[in-house]
């Protein structure tokens, strides 16, 4: 048994934070996330370089073929400063050519994701609140080797920086007839929009599909395999926000630590009363209780799939209910200030609004926890 | 990272199984000589003192080890290795570190053997929550120490031989922690006096202690004389990775999803009611947290760094999950869950009536949850102590 990290991981982590402090600053975050792009392409191009991106797509497909506890560290990093980019949907995207592409979709495809030229999304559900093929409704109808497409895919990861996306489709109404597939973003009747969202570092809108077809190459699985496919991109999509949430609920809360120590109210810091110091103590707890959860639970992503799903719903769960109320308590504790748009603590607020519902909220996770856990 | 276990400690762990196996039938069919067969069998296999020197009688094995057969014998829900409570947690561990060798020599077997019971004098009326505080007076008289005054919250006191006991010898001191002293007491000693405290829960177990002056040899100081609290926070200090109180709330857990099983809810089917599947299911994540906390603490002692401060995490959670399987257990039971044992219509023997009466023990006797935070507050968050 070894819960640390070697090396390796020490300096990536030690690597990804310089970058980004040096880089990418809540200053500058502040200036990206009011641009329409809402991130650099710049900052793209160098962390793709870095084989950040390509973390954990294999080296045959110029990635660095490394694992999710390593792509973890990434996103801690990334969530620390807020850093906004397309990272956890291309990662997602990759992820799901990984295990249910063929060797030429994979061969086609995921160099480019790895390299950062291309970006991926999930665009897998109508109604993004209805886990699971129930909230598949676009209907693929029939040609021989293609199935044509018209629907709405809503609550869509970065829709508009995207050019590759894997869609839903439902090809029957038994529930498990669905299909996931291809989507090039640049193909015609592909529209994407997104739309002001209460975290500005995170985009999310609509992908709008017109009469698209899909060809037999663009499909990645269908029937049982693709309903077991949602099952992981569901654990794997809420390992990755859970990763960055343990970054951001870090950042939130080191925020209000030095806060407390330097702010002083009837002639004592702030932090010495108990009323402060308790929830700050709180906050520690969660975070620490959510990281050891969502590093197990990346751990069985590489090594014990069995694990993943309840790991996964236990990491999120805990996380969706503990951020949410860090934020809140962040910004209580800093006082009035803490309601500025000119102090940070609110953007850490905010990023738990994009935290509690993505690929699941507590209570999502809790019920899988509780079905998995034999009730 | 890896949480899997080396070829050696698979290798062990089947070991432990397999004398599971073989000596530890179900409760129910353990005739009248087991508890002592069974303590004379791990003792031969050196698993009491496991992590102790194998020069004074332990088993002298590493963390990892220790870890594996905690949790093994925990899940099996073996009896103890050794009936010695606090001798074995703490008091034994304090002789080891700062006890002459003749202390060791007369001390550690007997605790190994679980000879007779050690009981702890740490908490006074008036100093609880701060320990260090304490009044409880002891002056050197030629070759003996004469102790005066009163401790509280003495558990098993009226059952044990020997006390570890901690006196005020230095009353002018700048700082508190210093000025103490740590003693081994015998309990039959003329002037010590044992008044039992009935708890909530209806039982006696702790008791305060008065000492009217008792003599005590000066041989009997573990320690130096005024550097007794390092003595106890090197005690205290013996924090585990908290394991084998994992293993003993999954347990828990599953007697409350049991239950849950069988409960009727507002008419229906406790299970099919959305609120208590997730609370069950929040408890439960809770206790999964815990354990990969405690495999995080475990890394640590592999690498041979101490804990200290970072156990308040789970002390925090270990608290919230006491008291909360206990309401939920008794929330399950519904109107009939008033019903306690020694009555006909307790539900499960009243064994959860009991269980939502006994969380003090656990929730306060280790240092209460506000204590816990003020320690993470300000050992690890660095805030400004009060």
């Amino acid at each position: 048994v070894n819960f640390g990290f070697t090396e390796e991981q020490q300096l990536l982590r030690r690597q990804i934070r310089r970058f980004l402090d040096d880089r990418c600053p809540l200053a500058e975050v502040r200036r990206l996330m009011e641009t329409d792009a809402g991130y650099s392409q710049e900052l793209w191009r160098e962390m793709s370089g870095l084989a950040w991106v390509g973390l954990t797509v294999p080296e045959e497909f110029g990635g660095a073929g490394l694992g999710w506890v390593d792509l973890l560290i990434v996103l801690e990093e990334t969530g620390r400063t807020l850093f906004p980019s397309p990272l956890i949907a291309t990662t997602l995207a990759s992820a799901a050519l990984l295990r249910a592409g063929s060797e030429s979709q994979q061969r086609r495809f995921l160099p480019a994701l790895a390299d950062g030229s291309a970006i991926g999304t999930l665009a897998i559900h109508d109604d993004p609140d209805t886990p699971g093929p129930g909230g598949i409704t676009m209907r693929g109808t029939g040609a021989a080797g293609g199935l044509r497409v018209s629907g709405t895919k809503r609550v869509v990861m970065d829709p508009e920086a995207a050019t590759l996306a894997i869609v839903g489709i439902r090809t029957g109404e038994a529930p498990e007839e669905i299909a996931l597939a291809l989507i090039d973003c640049s193909a015609p009747g592909v529209h994407a929009e997104a739309f002001p969202t209460m975290d500005r570092t995170k985009r999310l809108g609509n992908l709008t599909l017109t009469d698209v077809t899909t060809d037999r190459e663009a499909l990645l699985c269908s029937g049982p395999a693709a309903v077991r496919m949602l099952d992981v991109l569901e654990s794997l999509g809420a390992v990755a926000v859970t990763g960055e949430a343990v970054g951001a609920a870090e950042g939130a809360h080191a925020l209000t630590v030095v806060y407390a120590r330097d702010r002083r109210q009837f002639g004592r810091p702030i932090g010495q009363y108990q009323g402060v110091k308790h929830p700050l103590a709180e906050m520690y707890v969660d975070i620490e209780s959510f990281k050891s959860l969502v590093y197990f639970a990346a751990w069985a992503a590489d090594r014990e799939p069995a694990a993943l799903p309840r790991a996964a719903s236990c990491a999120k769960a805990y996380a969706a209910e503990a951020f949410a109320r860090i934020g809140i308590d962040g910004v209580q504790l800093h006082g009035a200030v803490g309601y500025t748009d000119e102090f940070d603590i609110q953007l850490y607020l905010k990023r738990a609004k994009w935290v509690r519902p993505a690929f699941g909220d507590a209570d999502h996770h809790y019920d899988r926890v509780a079905t998995l856990g034999a009730l | 990272m890896d949480f899997d276990l080396s070829p050696e400690e698979y290798a062990f762990r089947d070991e432990v199984r397999r004398f599971l196996d073989e000596h530890l039938p179900p409760a129910d069919r353990r005739g009248p000589g087991f508890m002592e067969a069974w303590l004379r069998k791990v003792r031969e296999r050196r698993w009491v003192g496991f992590g102790w020197p194998e020069e004074y009688g332990g088993g002298g094995a590493s963390v990892m080890k220790q870890a594996i057969l905690r949790e093994e014998m925990t899940k099996r829900k073996a009896p103890p290795l050794g009936t010695c409570i606090m001798g074995l947690q703490w008091v034994g561990p304090a002789i080891i570190q700062y006890g002459t060798e003749a202390q060791k020599r007369r001390f550690i077997p007997d605790i190994l053997d679980s000879k007779y019971q050690w009981c702890t004098g740490y908490s006074e009326p008036a100093t609880g929550s701060d320990l260090a505080a304490l009044q409880c007076k002891a002056v050197r008289d030629g070759d003996v120490y004469v102790v005066n005054g009163q401790k509280i919250w003495t558990s098993i006191a009226m059952w044990s031989k020997w006390m570890i006991l901690l006196v005020r010898t230095t009353t002018q001191v700048e700082n508190k922690h210093d000025g103490i002293t740590c003693l081994l007491v015998e309990m039959d000693r003329p002037g010590i006096e044992v008044r039992p405290i009935r708890n909530m829960a209806g039982a006696e177990i702790f008791a305060e202690v008065f000492f009217d002056n008792v003599r005590v040899p000066a041989d009997q100081r573990l320690g130096e004389e005024d550097d007794g609290w390092k003595v106890t926070v090197s005690a205290l200090a013996h924090e585990r990775s908290g394991i084998s109180e994992v293993t003993s709330l999954m347990r828990t857990l599953e007697d409350v999803k049991a239950l849950a099983r069988m409960c009727v809810r507002h008419g229906r089917p406790a299970l099919e009611d959305a609120a208590i599947r997730r609370r069950i299911a929040r408890a439960e994540t809770r206790i999964e947290a815990m354990r990969l906390n405690g495999l995080r603490f475990l890394t640590r002692q592999l690498r041979g760094e101490p804990l200290s401060s970072e156990t308040s995490i789970n002390k925090l959670h270990r608290a919230e999950l006491e008291i909360e399987l206990g309401e939920l257990a008794l929330e399950l039971e519904g109107s009939r869950g008033q019903y306690t044992r020694g009555g006909p219509a307790a539900v499960a023997g009243g064994r959860w009536q009991q269980f939502a009466l006994s969380w003090p023990e656990v929730v306060i006797g280790g240092g209460t949850p506000n204590i816990q935070k003020n320690i993470i507050a300000e050992r690890i968050l660095g805030l400004p102590k009060d």
